[in-house]
């Protein structure tokens, strides 16, 4: 196992565009910590982003997990480009010569993204932890670590899209393509099959239905916590409108992603198994 | 003998065209075989099945007698297929160091493998930089990193200039001379001619023969003659068993011999006769003639 993500490691770390996207991505993830610092200090007007509340704990979890998820597109190019640069350098062709298996290959590549998932979403809490522990009103230990699914949840995410990701480069094979693919596959999901659905059985079969398509059950993994927000839901209620929305991670949410997780990395095996190189 | 690696029956499908047909052969421990057959003739399909990149269609293949898969034998294998594939942002050594992580074998013999090359005063430049003729050398040193059982080389002189050829042939001797069996496909017969023992011959995917390098040229040669008796001589050589078939070119009689004659009793024999020879040749043929005999391709130097 150890050996087939230092053989994946080597690949990646030697590349100097890999290695520039991967610490570019760690540190935008640190600059998460920014937002602490928006401050408008006009006369009258004062406004400081972190005393709005924005950092108690446990909503940071959600808030945090949120904008992360964000970046992880970022990320997707150097996942997709790790697996078609393999094709287009033909170096997957000498690994099998070499003496990897099939399976050997496929598990080297999911392990990388399973390792980087997973550091993502360690940075992540503990770039939470600090900010929640500095500007958080309340830092009891019980409500501290509460709703710490929304990590999980993250972690799943994160796991579920490079493994799309990796899946369309052993696909497409062509990294630019890939990530084009990509961006068709997202329109598909969101114009295509959702106002298909809803043409032939309606809004309501429609939106149950794009919870069970790849990217968009991703994403709705992590609800957006905007409107969650307190200072934002005041703002509604004296509209005299009211928000009842389930922000909530659910568990058949996670074993979608899961699924699809599966499918993908299995597709993959499948695809390089039957192909000639 | 020890069997390295035994093909059965296989055959490869591309769509409609059958790429390689029906073939079985054996590698057996220490020698250096040839795979012959011209572009498009299914050496490197069948090179791709053994080394796991190249489903087959039907049959079967087992190394060292099927003891290890395919994925485990292969670590003791060394292979070049076509075109050197290495990572080009990566130096020589960082491609190498990746090759024994996959190969599970120490990286000490790096510097080592570099140097039977001649590559180790570039060792620390990145593989992109590399010339054709280095980049194929930096391949043989990757395949001989875990000191194989047997190396493959798939036409490993192919886009080199002379000098390039020259050097990988260099290489090849020494590694053959070690005692390293070597299965080297190649459409070049000389190459094959100077370093095979054995050679498995190929067209359009069917074996035309496998065997010893000296049993294919088993023929016993054949002799030029020329006479103003033509027709007695023809009429002679239709009798006599010894000879086999006859071929007339440019005036030139072409006698193939079924046995053993020097030039000394047939030019005897027939003097008695009364037929006097204007030219006389006794020659063997060559790997190339041979194989173009075998290939159905003949094309004569006049």
């Amino acid at each position: 196992m150890l050996r087939l993500l230092q053989i994946e490691l080597i690949k990646l770390w030697n590349n100097r565009a890999s290695k520039v996207l991967i610490i570019s991505y760690f540190t935008l993830l640190l600059c998460m910590a920014l937002i602490a610092a928006i401050k408008f200090d006009i006369g009258p007007i004062q406004f400081h982003m972190a005393e709005q509340g924005i950092f108690n704990f446990p909503y940071i979890w959600h808030l945090n997990t949120w904008i992360a998820g964000g970046l992880k597109l970022f990320f997707a190019i150097v996942i997709v480009s790790m697996m078609a640069n393999e094709y287009s350098n033909k170096t997957i062709k000498q690994n099998l010569i070499d003496g990897l298996s099939k399976k050997e290959f496929i598990a080297s590549k999911f392990l990388t993204v399973f390792t980087f998932s997973l550091i993502s979403t360690l940075f992540v809490f503990l770039i939470s932890l600090t900010l929640g522990l500095i500007y958080s009103d309340f830092t009891e230990l019980s409500i501290v670590f509460s709703e710490l699914e929304y990590l999980l949840a993250y972690f799943v995410k994160l796991l579920g899209f490079f493994s799309f990701c990796l899946f369309l480069g052993i696909l497409v094979k062509r990294s630019a393509f890939a990530l084009g693919f990509l961006i068709v596959w997202y329109a598909i999901e969101n114009l295509a099959l959702r106002f298909l659905v809803w043409w032939f059985a309606g809004q309501e079969a429609s939106a149950t239905f794009m919870k069970y398509l790849p990217l968009e059950s991703m994403s709705n993994l992590i609800k957006e916590p905007v409107t969650r927000f307190k200072a934002v839901q005041s703002m509604v209620a004296q509209v005299g409108e009211e928000l009842n929305k389930n922000y909530n991670v659910h568990f058949y949410e996670l074993l979608i992603v899961l699924l699809w997780t599966a499918i993908f990395i299995y597709l993959s095996y499948a695809l390089l198994k039957k192909r000639d190189l | 003998m020890e069997t390295i690696l035994t093909v059965n029956n296989l055959t490869k499908k591309f769509g409609f065209l059958t790429a390689v047909k029906d073939l079985s052969f054996t590698i057996e421990k220490g020698n250096v075989y040839g795979i012959l057959g011209p572009n498009g003739s299914g050496k490197s399909t069948t090179l791709g099945i053994v080394l796991n990149v190249v489903n087959r269609s039907a049959g079967s293949f087992s190394w060292f007698n099927g003891s290890l898969s395919t994925h485990e034998a292969l670590k003791k294998v060394g292979a070049i297929i076509e075109r050197p594939n290495f990572y080009p942002y990566m130096t020589a050594v960082q491609n190498l160091k990746l090759v024994c992580k996959i190969k599970e074998v120490s990286p000490d013999k790096i510097a080592e493998k570099l140097e039977l090359v001649g590559l180790l005063d570039r060792k620390d430049s990145k593989f992109r930089t590399y010339s054709l003729g280095m980049k194929q050398r930096l391949a043989i040193a990757s395949a001989l990193l875990n000191d194989p059982e047997i190396l493959i080389l798939d036409e490993p002189t192919n886009g080199l200039d002379p000098q390039g050829i020259h050097q990988i042939r260099e290489i090849i001797k020494k590694i053959a001379s070690q005692g390293t069996t070597i299965l080297l496909a190649s459409h070049l017969l000389d190459e094959v001619e100077k370093v095979c023992s054995h050679v498995v011959i190929l067209r359009k995917g069917e074996k035309l023969y496998s065997g010893p390098v000296e049993d294919m040229l088993a023929s016993h040669g054949f002799f030029e003659l020329q006479t103003e008796h033509t027709d007695a001589l023809l009429d002679f050589l239709e009798k006599q068993a010894i000879f086999g078939a006859v071929k007339q070119e440019n005036g030139v009689i072409k006698v193939i011999l079924k046995e053993e004659m020097d030039a000394k009793t047939l030019n005897e024999q027939l003097f008695a006769k009364g037929i006097v020879l204007s030219h006389l040749v006794k020659r063997k043929e060559s790997l190339e003639e041979q194989f173009l005999t075998l290939t159905n391709n003949i094309q004569k130097p006049a």
